[in-house]
Formats: C-alpha cells, sequence, structure tokens
C-alpha cells in the first residue's frame, strides 16, 4: 500500500494540477473555482472539505440568505433582544434580570434515515446551542410532521422518533413541554422532526461564540471524534488520499445524552466560575464550523493542532477529523490562568477536555498535523463569505387553479344527525385526535417548574420560584393553509403561536422560526419560501415580536413532489406570576362560555375540510392582526385580572375542537347555543382566525363583558360549563365518554 | 432545629434539584452530596434521586451502586439511617440489595410519564408517616424501566410482613387507563426493609409539593414531613 504524502499548504502550493473531488463534495465548479481564487491556490485536502462543508446549504443558507435578510430590516424595535439573528440562539430580556434564549431547529431528513438516532441528536444539537449562549436548558418542544397515519412507514416513523426525542430528552432531564403531531400525506419520506429548547440565564451569563485575547487557549471537550456523521468528507479522505480504507461510514450521528447530561453541568460550573471568554457547540461541520466560526468572529487568528483531538478511531484522517459530526463536543476559549480550573472542572465530571489551540494575533486560522499545515484560510472566507444565491422563483402555474376551488363550496351537513357524525369524525381524525399517546413518553415533570404542558395551549415554565415569573412558548405551522397562500400561512402560523401563548396568560414576546420547504432549485418552492419568509418578517414587524434566529430546512421532497410548505413559528412569551396562568381544561360547571372574536364562513385548509372531503383547496382564513393583538391584549389582562378560568385557542378544527378538548380535560361537559346570524356548521366547523373560547365564573361575566366592550372586541355568550356531554341545542349530544373514546382512541389503534 | 437531609448527584441524576427543593418546601435543610465523596457530611437521612444515573448503561443503577458514596450509604442504611429511593434511586437500592428484587423494562416497552393513582399500604415507614394506611395519592410516574419483579417467594414474604408500601390503582372515573402502568407485579410500586428505614418507589414525590407546578397536587409533601418529623422528634 502506497501513501501520497501529506496534503499540507505548501504541497498544495507545490502541486496545482492535482484535480480534488470537488464535486463529490457537492461543490459546484464555480464555487470550487472562488475558493481557489480566494487562496491564491489550490485548496489542501483539509481546506477543501472545510470549504465544502460550511458552504453547503445547511451551513451558509445560500439560496436562502437573501430573502432571510428581511427578518433583520424589518424588525420592529424591540427593547426585548439582547442577542439578534446570527448567533447560537436568540436571547430575549424577559425582566426581573432574567435573560431567555430559545430556537428551533430542523432534524429532518436524518430522522428518515435513521428516526431513533435521528430525532435523538435533533435534541442533543439545539440543546447544546442553547448551552453555548450561557443558559441553563430548562425545556424542549417537538413540532414534528409525518406521512399519512395509517401509512406503513410511519409505524416505522414515527415510534422511532418519538422514542428518540423521549430518550435523549429524559435522559437530559429537560421537561417536554410543547410542540404538535401532524399528519399529511405530503410529508411521506419527507417527516419534518423540528426540536426547539429554552433555556435561561442572568443577563451578564450570556456567552457568545467568539475567539479573542491572543494566547487563549482554544479547548476541546466532550465526546471522543469519531467516524460518525461524516458524509461527503470520507470521500475524499478515503478516495483521493488512502484507497486502502474503508470509506463507509455512518453518516447519521450516534447520540449519548448521558455524555451531553454532563456535559450540560460541566458548562454551566464553568461559566458560573467565569472562565469562558467565548464558546461554540460543535454540530453539523463540526470543527470545521466551531474553529472557522469562533476564530472569524473574534478579534484575532487561531492555530488548531489536530493531533491533539482526541479520537474514538485512531484511523481518522485530518479531513475527517474536521468533518466529523461526533454528538456532545463542545470548544471553548479560556484564558491560559484558568485552563487549569477548567480542566478540573470538567475531570470532576468525568468529560475529556483538551487544549487543541489557541488564538493568535494574526487573521489567519491555521491547522497542523503531524508538523505540517493543512490549513491556512482567512476563517471569514470559511464560515462566512460563502456563496449567496438569488434562486429564480415564480408563482406556480397551479396556483389560481388551487385557490379557486372553494371549500366554502363542499357540501356541508344537512341534518343534525349527519353534523353530530362529522364532529365524532373531526374529533378522532389523526390530526384532531388526542396525542397522549406520544407525549406520556415524554417526561414533562422534571426540573419541577413545569406549569403548564401538551396538550395546553402554550407550554409553560417558572423560571423564578419568588416572583413567580415564567416563560411560555408554544410552536404553530399549518403547511395546507402555506400551500393555499404561503404568504398569510405563515403569518397564520404566527397568529397562531402568538394566540396560543396569550390565551394562557403570557405576553407574546420574540420567535424563532423553523422553515420547511422543498427543493429550492424549484422556481416554485423558491416562491413559496419567498412569499413565506415576507410574510412572516411583515407580520413580525405588525406585531413587534422580532425573529431571533432560527432554521431553514429545503430539499423536503421525493422526485418532483415537495412537502406544502411549512414554516413552524415558535412564540416566547413572557408572565409576571405563573399562579395567574390560564389552562384549557374547563374548571367548574355553571361558568359561562363565551367565544371571543368573529365567526365567518371560512373552511379553505380547514381541518373538516381535509377530513370530511379530503379537500385542499380555496382560501385560508383571513389573517387580522391587530385583532391577533387586541384579542391577545384581552386574554393577558382578563387572566392578570382573574377574570377567566379556562381558555382555548380556535385553530384547526374550530369551535367544536376546542370545546371537546376543553370538555374532556376537564372532565366536565357543555351546552352550547348557536348564536344567532350562524348557523351551526358554520358555528362549529370555521376556522376564522382571531378567536378564543373562555370560560368566565359568573360573578366576572360583568367586568369581562364591559372591558372587552371598551376594547372594541366582538364578544359572544354561547352556552355554559355543564353536565357529562356536549350538547349543541336543538341539534345533537355527545356523551364525554363517546367523544373520549374517539378522541383518544385513535393514536393508539393506528401505532401502539 | 431541623433535620438534614442529603440528595445524592451522580453522574446523569436528574431530579436531585427536585429533591432539594421538596425537603426545604417540608422545612428541612437539603444538602447536595457527591457521588464521588464517601463523607455523608453528618445528614440525617439520604435521598437517592430519580435519573439517569451512568446513563442506565449497563442496567439502571448497577454502576451507581458502586460509587463510593453509596459504600458509606450502603453500611448506614444497614444500621438505620433512613434512605428514600425514587425510581432510579430505587433502581440503585435493589442493586444495593438493600432492598429485595429488581426492576425490568416496561412492559409495554415504552417510556411512560403520567400523574399516578396509588394506595399507601404502609404508613408506618420512616418516610410515610405522614400518611394513613389505606390512604389514595396521586404520585406522579416517569420511567422506562420500571417493571418491579421478585420471586414468588420474595413476594409472599413483602406481602406478610406488611412491606409493601405503594400500591398502583386504577384511576377511575372517566378515563380507562389500566392501573399499573408497567407489569410490575402485585401492583407493587413501592417497598421498604425489614426495619422500615429503607424505602423505594418508582413514583416521584417530589414531583408532586406544589399546587403550581408538576402534577399540580402536593400528595408527595407527606414523605417529606415524615421523615423531618420522625428526625425531629428522635
Amino acid at each position: 500500500m502506497s501513501r501520497t504524502p501529506l496534503d499540507t499548504v505548501e504541497h498544495a502550493a507545490e502541486t496545482p494540477d492535482v484535480e480534488l473531488p470537488w464535486a463529490e463534495l457537492g461543490l459546484k465548479k464555480d464555487e470550487y473555482e472562488k475558493v481557489v481564487e480566494i487562496l491564491g491556490r489550490r485548496p489542501t485536502g483539509a481546506e477543501l472539505a472545510m470549504y465544502s462543508v460550511m458552504w453547503s446549504e445547511h451551513c451558509s443558507y445560500k439560496s436562502s440568505k437573501v430573502h432571510l435578510r428581511q427578518f433583520g430590516e424589518k424588525a420592529p424595535q424591540s427593547d426585548a433582544l439582547l442577542v439578534g439573528i446570527g448567533e447560537n440562539a436568540g436571547v430575549v430580556d424577559v425582566g426581573q434580570g432574567y435573560a431567555v434564549t430559545f430556537k428551533v431547529e430542523s432534524h429532518n431528513h436524518p430522522s428518515y434515515v435513521e428516526p431513533y438516532q435521528g430525532a435523538a441528536t435533533g435534541v442533543g444539537g439545539i440543546v447544546r446551542d442553547i448551552i453555548a449562549m450561557g443558559a441553563r436548558p430548562v425545556a424542549v418542544v417537538d413540532p414534528l410532521r409525518f406521512g399519512a397515519a395509517d401509512h406503513p412507514d410511519t409505524k416505522r416513523v414515527l415510534p422511532g422518533v418519538v422514542a428518540g426525542i423521549g430518550g435523549y430528552g429524559n435522559c437530559l432531564g429537560l421537561p417536554n413541554i410543547g410542540g404538535e403531531v401532524v399528519f399529511d400525506a405530503c410529508y411521506q419520506g419527507n417527516p419534518l422532526v423540528n426540536a426547539g429548547a429554552i433555556g435561561v440565564m442572568r443577563h451578564e451569563d450570556i456567552h457568545l461564540a467568539k475567539a479573542s485575547g491572543t494566547g487563549n487557549k482554544v479547548i476541546l471537550y466532550g465526546a471522543r471524534t469519531g467516524g460518525d456523521g461524516i458524509g461527503g468528507a470520507s470521500i475524499l479522505a478515503s478516495e483521493t488520499f488512502d484507497d486502502a480504507k474503508p470509506s463507509k461510514r455512518p453518516a447519521v450521528q450516534v447520540g449519548d445524552p448521558f455524555q451531553e447530561k454532563l456535559l450540560i453541568e460541566c458548562t454551566l460550573e464553568a461559566f458560573k466560575e467565569k472562565l469562558v471568554v467565548g464558546i461554540q457547540d460543535l454540530g453539523a461541520a463540526g470543527l470545521s464550523c466551531a474553529t472557522s466560526e469562533l476564530a472569524s468572529n473574534g478579534s484575532g487568528g487561531m492555530t488548531v493542532t489536530l493531533d491533539d483531538v482526541p479520537l474514538r478511531d485512531s484511523t481518522l484522517s485530518p479531513e475527517e477529523i474536521l468533518m466529523s459530526e461526533s454528538q456532545e463536543r463542545m470548544c471553548a476559549v479560556v484564558e491560559p490562568s484558568k485552563v487549569d480550573r477548567f480542566l478540573e472542572i470538567c475531570d470532576k465530571w468525568d468529560v475529556i477536555a483538551t487544549v487543541i489551540g489557541e488564538v493568535t494575533d494574526g487573521d489567519r486560522l491555521e491547522i497542523f498535523w503531524h508538523g505540517g499545515k493543512i490549513v491556512d484560510v482567512d476563517p471569514r472566507t470559511v464560515a462566512h463569505d460563502g456563496p449567496v444565491y438569488e434562486r429564480p422563483y415564480a408563482r406556480p402555474s397551479w396556483q389560481d387553479a388551487l385557490q379557486a376551488d372553494d371549500a366554502n363550496k363542499l357540501a356541508r351537513p344537512g341534518t343534525s344527525e349527519e353534523l353530530k357524525s362529522q364532529v365524532l369524525a373531526l374529533v378522532s381524525s389523526p390530526n384532531q385526535a388526542s396525542k397522549k399517546w406520544i407525549t406520556s413518553q415524554y417526561d414533562h415533570f422534571v426540573q419541577g417548574n413545569t406549569v403548564l404542558a401538551q396538550p395546553e395551549d402554550s407550554g409553560m415554565i417558572r423560571i423564578d420560584e419568588e416572583t413567580g415569573l415564567g416563560v411560555a412558548i408554544a410552536t404553530d405551522g399549518n403547511g395546507r393553509y402555506a400551500k393555499l397562500d404561503p404568504y398569510a400561512g405563515a403569518q397564520l402560523a404566527l397568529s397562531e403561536a402568538y394566540r396560543n401563548v396569550a390565551t394562557t396568560g403570557a405576553k407574546p414576546l420574540a420567535v424563532s422560526d423553523c422553515l420547511n420547504f422543498g427543493s429550492p432549485e424549484d422556481p416554485a418552492v423558491m416562491w413559496q419560501f419567498a412569499e413565506a419568509i415576507r410574510g412572516l418578517a411583515d407580520a413580525c414587524q405588525q406585531l413587534g415580536t422580532p425573529v431571533t434566529g432560527g432554521n431553514v430546512s429545503l430539499y423536503n421532497q421525493t422526485g418532483d413532489v415537495a412537502i406544502h410548505p411549512t414554516p413552524v413559528v415558535a412564540v416566547l412569551g413572557v408572565i409576571d406570576d405563573v399562579a395567574r396562568r390560564t389552562p384549557v381544561a374547563f374548571q367548574e360547571e355553571g361558568q359561562l362560555l363565551y367565544l371571543l372574536g368573529e365567526t365567518r364562513e371560512e373552511f379553505g385548509g380547514s381541518a373538516w375540510s381535509q377530513v370530511v372531503h379530503d379537500h385542499l383547496g380555496g382560501l385560508p382564513p383571513k389573517v387580522d392582526l391587530e385583532r391577533e393583538r387586541l384579542l391577545a391584549e384581552i386574554l393577558i389582562s382578563a387572566s392578570r385580572d382573574g377574570m377567566i378560568d379556562s381558555a382555548h385557542d380556535l385553530s384547526d378544527g374550530g369551535l367544536i375542537q376546542a370545546v371537546v378538548e376543553s370538555a374532556l380535560l376537564g372532565e366536565k361537559g357543555a351546552r352550547l347555543i348557536v348564536p344567532d346570524g350562524l348557523d351551526a356548521f358554520t358555528f362549529l366547523f370555521s376556522e376564522s382566525a382571531g378567536r378564543a373560547v373562555v370560560a368566565i365564573p359568573r360573578s366576572e361575566e360583568l367586568r369581562f363583558n364591559d372591558m372587552c366592550g371598551a376594547r372594541g372586541l366582538p364578544v359572544t355568550r354561547i352556552g355554559v360549563v355543564d353536565g357529562e356531554s356536549v350538547e349543541i341545542q336543538g341539534e345533537f349530544a355527545l356523551s364525554l365518554e363517546e367523544l373520549r373514546e374517539a378522541h383518544e382512541g385513535t393514536i393508539p389503534a393506528l401505532l401502539a | 432545629m431541623t433535620a438534614r437531609i442529603g440528595v445524592v448527584t451522580f453522574p446523569g441524576s436528574l431530579d436531585d434539584r427536585d429533591t432539594q427543593r421538596a425537603i426545604r418546601l417540608a422545612g428541612a435543610e437539603p444538602v447536595a452530596l457527591w457521588h464521588k465523596d464517601k463523607n455523608l457530611h453528618q445528614v440525617d437521612a439520604v435521598v437517592l434521586p430519580g435519573g439517569f444515573s451512568y446513563g442506565d448503561y449497563l442496567r439502571a443503577g448497577a454502576i451507581s451502586r458502586f460509587s463510593p458514596v453509596m459504600e458509606t450509604v450502603i453500611e448506614q442504611a444497614k444500621s438505620g439511617l433512613p434512605v428514600l429511593g425514587i425510581c432510579n434511586g430505587f433502581q440503585i437500592l435493589t442493586e444495593a440489595h438493600l432492598l429485595p428484587g429488581a426492576m425490568l423494562g416496561n412492559n409495554h416497552l415504552h417510556f411512560i410519564c403520567r400523574d399516578q393513582k396509588l394506595r399507601v399500604e404502609n404508613a408506618d415507614t420512616a418516610w410515610t408517616s405522614d400518611y394513613v394506611s389505606g390512604q389514595e395519592i396521586h404520585i406522579p410516574l416517569k420511567n422506562m424501566d420500571g417493571r418491579y419483579v421478585a420471586d414468588e417467594h420474595t413476594l409472599d414474604e413483602l406481602e406478610a410482613e406488611g412491606r409493601v408500601v405503594f400500591r398502583y390503582l386504577a384511576r377511575g372515573g372517566a378515563t380507562n387507563e389500566p392501573g399499573n402502568p408497567n407489569g410490575s407485579l402485585r401492583d407493587i410500586a413501592g417497598i421498604t426493609n425489614a426495619a422500615g428505614n429503607v424505602v423505594g418507589l418508582m413514583p416521584h414525590p417530589e414531583h408532586a409539593v406544589e399546587a403550581l407546578v408538576g402534577s399540580g397536587r402536593t400528595d408527595g409533601l407527606p414523605f417529606f414531613t415524615s421523615i423531618l418529623k420522625k428526625l425531629v422528634n428522635a
């Protein structure tokens, strides 16, 4: 076996004509030529590996960047934002000296290939982003989307994903407090596994990913580096530089939550002692990303000796070490005088920690291997100066026909009996059915601060035991609405998450998003993407909730068929005293039910049109952001002043879905009267936005009505909490038992 | 005066801080104990909290049982130190042979998290004296390996000696959830040693100590007031 000499910078300069496998690594010809131009020579194998992975769509946002800029350009003035887009996660001021960081990310593709590990490492990755900001993670949420509930492959993917999220998050000690589970045939082959996390810190504890201070040490700590998650780099390593090595390595990473739990505790202890100048987690693109980002965000350069990286597999090549996505690793920049103490803390937690380099006064990132210099680059060119594409986009030719296929014209139930059977069909349909079988596999008690968890409208965590200060988070997205109108669909996702936070009594403050779309190379998909971002940015501006960060996941498509455009929006809110939170469940018989907002004939993209007619067409519900804001103000005031005892937002499935959920959770029925001016069908199934249903103690009725009247919010008394059934007067009654069987039986029957 | 109650943190312990909070809310003084430290720092009682110590690798509790702190806990438990093992702590106690039997994977093979109805079968232990025998309570349950098993002889002996402390009960009412959440033999949720100073259970009383958070009930608080009264009155 013959070994080619080490491909050092010097060697690269001397051998300009060596052909490198840039295409196999996913670079386009002009991208490779740009690398050569930047360096003034051909890249070394290690440099090529770094550029190829950092310039990938996933790391560089090259197709989405031009659109994502709007989140910054249209960002509303907000005193709450402490750290905005661009860092590991955004940071929001929630008062009393506390700051909260939160973010949602996708782990879609790995979760389809290997559901358990894909989903598990998705949780691990987002949690490290939170720790890297200086915060203690306090909760996770998981918005999930799968193919049709009865498709055989869903039975492979979903249980694995759920077990992976639980297996990792439960073992980390993070309560899982929210998220969604949606089924739609469009996600067959492209399930969406989004993972969100929240962390809490004091203002002074915010940490950033930058390496500054000449002479400061770069410490790699956590798990050893292995051959997992290498993807493209192994092509480079095995085919070009050493033919004798096995080239097949797992492309999906394997998670070890126990290691990550130690990493959390050890990192927080180091933060507490103020030992850390800068910090970055190792996620996508591993050390390539961490070193180039730390160096480019700092004031100086950096040298790294790859030989010092602790390895799980001693045969790894330097390119593989740079690319490895082995989980549970972090990189810290520490002053020389504090290195010993830092290493001591790592040792206390049995975490391996190694000094692998230092910050220099130059402006280059230099990486050494076996004494040779294998990387010599300006780190900015790797981390930030990747290609930017203005991908062509065009409104698809079928959009008009889709919108013209009006759902309001679908056949409606003709009799009370038919109405009743459609209600049962709705509440037992996989999307509207109880997800208890899934959520009971997640720990929602750990840490002892969970005030609300799914199926509540938002998850809520107490962050101060003395004052009762808390934060709430809701994630929402409706791909069906977004397919009908991506601009409105994105705004409706924001409206719903915003409303859900307010329904529980918290004030919405900031937004994170996970934008799941098909291939950006398809102009129709690119149009959906551009429209969704424009819609979301406009709506965030109007509602005063800045986007603090998020994630884009493209190429969610099989062949020519893309998923529904699925912007998932997370809204973070704050509540001064969690004792004032409003739950979904009916609390007391005799309380009055009020419908807040206006109900119109809006069935485009509705759950009813899907369940009863398997139909998707027309226009989604009308967006009215000023109404959302007013509704939120009313819900927050009413909660603070003790006027309402339960509240539920109205969204997919409409009023009947909300009432059934509140009734089953509270184990109390309801008698409803169809209000004047509405027919029973529209009353029950319309999905008009900007609405909620609340239960009010009789003693508060007058005060509540006065408040709504004074502020101009339409309210309608629709009934009373009462009995053992949900009854629509003059139409039908369904016993709680019947409803429970329908609502809670579906998912276990499909998946257990 | 109050009592000092130690809470051991193993690598991978998760409910250690929650347990310290529960002890504080009951009026006792929580003391953090570290798995590598044999010294119990003059605590009057010890709680082994829930979590996934050592990642549950090998077998839940199997590695922790050999940690330095456990040497002292095992020794002192045998001479009467009150010890409570919650979930992973219960698993550690069985691995340490302070309690008989073992925990296997749940019979449905899933992690399960829910508010669980229990019946207090023995209100005479160091940790349950603030309950009354036969009392029905709700305590959150969350685990992957919670199925209690022992040989028939041991089970008979536990029952004959009144050493079954908690049993799983069906919730009743509108929901049809089966009472036994994991296939535990004879619906056993928690047991005690013959002396009554060592108690282990799978459900998590530390998650039911405040009306506002967790399960929204305070049914778990008597664990901590029981031991406090015992220690203070001793």
